[in-house]
């Protein structure tokens, strides 16, 4: 399973990445590994629209579950990717590169202390069982 | 398939939960609660319960033995008699709904050819496996449009020329929906106006405008520039039709429908009060993920073979659970089937065949009836096969002499709106003769004429 290093994570298997003021959020390969075949994406906010922390902003739907995406922090959306709707299986394929999901700004850097680094993630995945 | 347990099964279950007997499990059920007495009668015989079973259906008065120009969104269409041969073959009549594949490919073949038959008549993308009537599909349409929008646009603007009983059914559906503002355009006319009307009265908040064509009066209007205007403001359209009528008419698809849904009873379903009817939806492919209950789709198997599966069951309780944007997890299998025999054995130049008889017979009639003396034919625009007539006297009273001379008339139009008191709805099929007509408008003259 894949972890990459310079990523935060959340107990919901969501990843951000955090350049400058600036946040992407996508979910991460073990999210995608339990889902299985992911066969739709539908990002239920749009750009220039303000989500506060745990918002609903995403839902992944496979052949098994369809789950929510929530976002880790507040911020404001600039950015969603469009592509997911027509390709949803990059999420399966490439769930930290191609498959991000929001870009936004961050409004309070405080919450990002809650998440997790690669490696409190990883750990906590094994604890679950792969 | 339910099978009961034998004793020893039984007996092994209370055992392994350490109970005694059935009655323990009952324990909690206060004894006088337990076993109520019912004050049933005494059971009867088989040979007795038909007995007075036939007794009971002797009282209805139906199609079989009246004459009928009642239409108002059920209506009485020939069905061949290959319909209920095929669809009382137990293969199709007793098998459950087809989860499974390995065992129901007849079922899941039948409901996509009547997704196809649905898309191709409607000129839509795509077909669900139906819904229970054209009443609950509409609400669908509802449905669909407002979780499109995700609740940001929480207008729905119905034409009063929507079948009432369609727009309430709407409501119920609708009304508990957050900010959800449902609104019927046309409350205090005479004749609701031009659908063009409605256009007019959508904005940044509308989500969805409804209208029915031909309409509940059995007017046709062309939809092209209301489409437009309506996706000019974003919105979508939905059109409620009849399916036999586009057997003539342009389809909803070509004039800029977002989503077509309809009452299937006219194809292969007998009139019957409370059912079983049938709803049809279609839409556009963008929408196939928003749809609500299922999609049959076509594929192959292991070997390559062609084979038919649940393709889009996403919205229902097994993958989206309490996220589906419908709680509607079913279809009118059976229904569905009959209405794809029938458009099977009527084809495409039957079809139309039949939408001309109706829409000849009932010109036919709008010239006679509007003859009779104190009757005339309300129409400001092109119909297919129903008719406003206005009557001298209250329809109640008039459709009350009528059936002393078995005939069924028209629907009661002053029963929806008060505007349209002494008005009836003539509904005329491919199985009303001209000495039908001719009939009915000697005795609309006779029981009118002191």
């Amino acid at each position: 399973m894949n972890v990459p290093e310079n990523l935060k994570y959340t107990h919901a298997d969501e990843w951000l990445s955090i350049d400058g003021n600036i946040a992407t959020l996508g979910v991460t390969d073990y999210a995608q590994d339990q889902l299985s075949d992911i066969v739709f994406v539908e990002i239920t906010v749009e750009k220039g629209e303000t989500v506060k922390k745990l918002a609903h902003v995403a839902t992944i739907e496979s052949v098994k579950a369809a789950a929510d995406v929530n976002s880790p922090i507040s911020g404001k959306i600039t950015d969603i990717n469009e592509s997911l709707s027509n390709t949803p299986e990059l999420v399966n394929n490439d769930p930290f590169g191609k498959a991000w999901m929001i870009k936004f700004e961050i409004t309070d850097p405080a919450e990002l202390t809650s998440l997790m680094d690669a490696k409190a993630y990883a750990d906590y995945c094994s604890t679950r069982g792969h | 398939m339910f099978s009961p347990h034998t004793p020893s099964e039984t007996e092994e279950m209370l055992k392994n939960i350490g109970v005694k007997s059935i009655e323990d499990l009952f324990k909690d059920v206060p004894q006088k609660y337990r076993f109520p007495k019912l004050n049933l009668p005494e059971g009867l015989t088989e040979m007795e319960a038909l007995a007075e079973m036939h007794e009971y259906a002797g009282s209805n008065e139906t199609v079989k033995g009246l004459l009928s120009f009642l239409g108002a969104g059920a209506y009485h269409h020939y069905i061949p008699a290959g319909v209920d041969s095929l669809l009382r073959r137990s293969e199709f009549y007793t098998a459950y709904t087809p989860y499974q594949p390995e065992v129901a490919q007849g079922t899941l073949q039948a409901i996509f050819e009547f997704q196809t038959l649905i898309a191709n008549l409607t000129g839509m993308e795509v077909s669900n496996a139906s819904h229970y009537d054209g009443a609950t599909a509409t609400a669908e349409a509802g449905v669909m449009a407002y979780h499109n929008f995700r609740g940001k646009r929480p207008g729905i603007l119905l034409s009063s020329a929507v079948n009432p009983q369609y727009r309430e059914v709407l409501c119920s559906y609708l009304c508990g929906y957050e900010n959800i503002n449902i609104q019927t355009l046309g409350e205090d006319f005479t004749i609701p106006g031009n659908p063009d009307d409605l256009a007019a009265h959508v904005d940044s908040e509308t989500a969805l405008v409804v209208v029915q064509y031909p309409d509940f009066f059995g007017r046709i209007f062309d939809l092209t520039a209301m489409a437009q205007k309506v996706h000019e403001k974003g919105a979508l359209l939905a059109v409620v039709t009849n399916p036999i009528a586009l057997g003539l008419l342009k389809t909803p698809g070509e004039m800029g429908a977002d989503i077509v849904v309809g009452e299937g009873q006219p194809l292969g379903i007998p009139l019957s009060y409370g059912g079983p009817y049938l709803g049809f939806f279609a839409t556009k492919k963008e929408f196939a993920r928003k749809i609500s209950g299922r999609l049959v789709g076509e594929t192959s198997d292991a070997q390559g073979r062609r084979g038919y599966v649940l393709t889009l069951t996403a919205r229902e309780q097994h993958i989206r659970r309490e996220k589906s944007t419908s709680n509607i997890c079913t279809n009118q299998g059976l229904m569905a089937l009959a209405a794809t025999i029938y458009l099977s054995l009527v084809g495409k130049s039957g079809l139309k065949q039949v939408a001309n008889l109706c829409f000849q017979k009932a010109h036919y009639a709008a010239d006679v009836l509007g003859q009779v003396p104190g009757f005339s034919v309300l129409s400001d625009a092109p119909f297919f096969h129903e008719f406003i007539l206005k009557c001298p006297r209250p329809v109640e009273a008039i459709n009350a002499l009528l059936l002393e001379r078995d005939i069924i008339g028209g629907y009661d139009l002053g029963k929806d709106c008060e505007a349209l008191a002494n008005h009836m709805l003539i509904c005329v099929t491919e199985m009303t003769s001209k000495d039908d007509i001719d009939y009915l408008a000697s005795v609309l003259e006779e029981v009118t004429h002191d």
